[in-house]
């Protein structure tokens, strides 16, 4: 029978045929970890283990994202610990503060590859799929093991097969297509599976990465879209990286895109999901365009597209943070850096920002923040009275204009 | 014997340990003290060493930080018994050391507070008159907890699960 697109990465990286359902010990390509994990791991790695050095230098990666530069002595404390880790154990790839989101430069910087295992500490390492890596999160015993052994265990996972056609009306994007199949299938409908996407030809390598990053939020162990000529131009793809026709999925899902509308996230679950018209009017505090799901150059240039000339409402801060200190440079480059500013934005330094709630943007009580960010759990961005929507670029920008949750297409120019 | 404290569906790691508590940012022997310190904070004063975790759907979504898993062990929770789990919490749980149990009905019909009996090797939650099957967790779980963990299974082994012996 056919195999997965998961399937076939995973016989690779065991070095036998694999299908689902299999407990396979893989070779991991590349694993990474950031500044706020990193302590765990270095203890496991040293203190429980007893490992001696990592496996493979080479094979590892490190970030300073999550509260980057850091907030407080005992945040810097762990960022002093993983740079003093990353010259102990010859690891080159240390991206320091400023450099941006871990997910955003494993793939920016080339540090997965196409038909690999790739492990991160981090949930949303579903985002390597974007490229037809298996990116998978894992929590920091299961990083610290394959720091030591250069390999994992998994159990190889069922598929849904997600096919998607037509094309997005403006003011739509992928943030809402994932938006809307994790309403479909809820915070567990993927749970243990891989989410396969096919149909995306056409849909940018950014907005790839935003479908891939958000899988895991209706539980997906990985999501993968099977790379074509756009992946071709940048990174090698072996010739046996394609699904098969045969292949078993347990689910297929069809999305027409153009039927897609503006979706968000309700407080305080990312499958709380409805169309944006139906919260059309909500007073908000603070938006915050930027995170591994929607802080790309085309996320930010779709949102200057719709900020161009105008300005902010009276009483809203919008928080812009950059995935990457490239994507920063470029935004500066071509001019989008200063459309956004003219409009009222706040600039921050790259990093994982206010998603996670510790630093640059922390909601007090009773706030109310439209975020491009993936989770709007309870608590998560500060305040566990404040209330967190989740939306699109363009989505996020209508309602800075707005003050209040916005239909980006009556924004749209 | 110990008590058990019930939860709903969803719960995600943000509730059992709000990323603002990580330890990197307030220590780790705070962690503890800070388990469901938003959500239910009278938990963290009140647990006791053997009390056990009830859930519904999904327990534990979201983010793959392990030391939600482990506040939850340093309170001394004997088990989490839920309708299911979610993906990355129940690895990060089991590499603890931590017993999990899937059971559709225990959730549903023992009340909070209500005092129980868990015997692991029977896979059997008792309350009071009552006794709920636990579905049995596959064969390499069993051995992970057996070991205390996937650490300790691992220095005893020294291979992974589903691995030839070296």
């Amino acid at each position: 029978m056919g195999q997965t697109l998961s399937e076939k990465i995973i016989s690779r990286a065991a070095g036998h045929e694999v299908q689902a359902g299999d407990l396979a010990v893989v070779q991991v390509a590349m694993t990474m970890t950031v500044n706020s994990i990193a302590e765990s791991v270095i203890k496991v790695l040293r203190q429980e283990l007893g490992a001696k050095r990592v496996h493979d230098p080479e094979r590892v990666a490190l970030f300073v994202d999550h509260v980057a530069p850091a907030c407080n002595p005992a945040t810097a404390d762990g960022q002093v610990l993983l740079r003093r880790f990353a010259l102990e154990e010859g690891i080159d790839r240390l991206y320091d503060v400023g450099r941006g989101i871990c997910h955003q430069l494993m793939i920016e910087e080339g540090l997965v590859q196409p038909g690999t295992v790739a492990l991160g500490s981090d949930s949303h390492a579903t985002t390597y799929g974007a490229i037809g890596a298996f990116g998978t999160g894992m929590g920091a015993t299961d990083i610290a093991l394959a720091f030591a052994r250069g390999k994992t265990w998994l159990k190889v996972p069922e598929s849904i097969k997600v096919q998607v056609h037509g094309a997005f009306s403006p003011g739509t994007t992928a943030k809402d297509l994932i938006l809307w199949l994790i309403g479909r299938l809820g915070a567990e409908g993927a749970s243990y599976r891989a989410v396969e996407f096919h149909g995306m030809e056409g849909s940018s390598l950014a907005s790839r990465m935003t479908v891939c990053s958000m899988t895991t939020e209706m539980g997906a162990k990985a999501g993968l879209v099977p790379p074509d000529d756009l992946i071709r131009q940048h990174y090698p793809v072996p010739g046996w990286l394609y699904p098969d026709a045969d292949a078993r999925y347990v689910q297929e899902i069809m999305i027409d895109r153009s039927k897609i509308q503006p979706q968000v996230s309700l407080p305080h679950q990312v499958d709380r999901v409805a169309p944006v018209s139906q919260v059309q009017g909500v007073q908000v505090h603070q938006v915050f365009l930027g995170s591994c799901t929607n802080g790309r150059l085309e996320d930010l240039h779709l949102a200057a597209s719709m900020l161009s000339g105008r300005h902010i409402a009276r009483g809203v801060r919008l928080l812009v943070i950059p995935a990457s200190h490239r994507v920063l440079a470029d935004a500066v480059a071509d001019g989008t850096m200063s459309i956004l500013l003219a409009a009222g934005a706040t600039v921050g330094t790259p990093g994982c920002g206010p998603c996670l709630g510790r630093h640059l943007g922390v909601l007090g009580a009773g706030e109310v923040c439209l975020s491009t960010s993936n989770r709007n759990f309870q608590g998560r961005m500060g305040s566990p009275e404040a209330s967190i929507y989740l939306g699109s670029p363009a989505t996020a920008a209508a309602t800075a204009l707005a003050g209040f949750i916005a239909d980006p297409r009556e924004y749209w120019q | 014997m110990g008590k058990v404290w019930k939860f709903g569906d969803d719960v995600d790691t943000d509730q059992i340990l709000p990323g603002r508590y990580a330890p990197y940012l307030t220590g780790e022997a705070a962690l503890a003290r800070h388990a469901f310190i938003e959500h239910r904070p009278e938990f963290a004063r009140a647990v006791r060493a053997g009390d056990i975790i009830l859930a519904g759907r999904n327990f534990g979504c979201g983010s793959s930080r392990e030391y939600a898993p482990l506040a939850l062990k340093r309170c001394g929770i004997a088990a989490i018994v839920a309708r299911s789990f979610a993906r990355i919490f129940f690895r990060n749980a089991l590499n603890l050391g931590i017993p999990l149990f899937e059971s559709e009905t225990a959730a549903q019909e023992i009340a909070d507070g209500q005092e129980v009996e868990l015997d692991v090797a029977q896979g059997m939650l008792v309350a009071g008159e009552r006794a709920f099957p636990l579905r049995p967790p596959p064969a390499f779980v069993c051995e992970i907890l057996h070991q205390g963990g996937i650490v300790e299974y691992y220095r005893k082994h020294g291979r992974f699960p589903g691995e030839p012996d070296p």
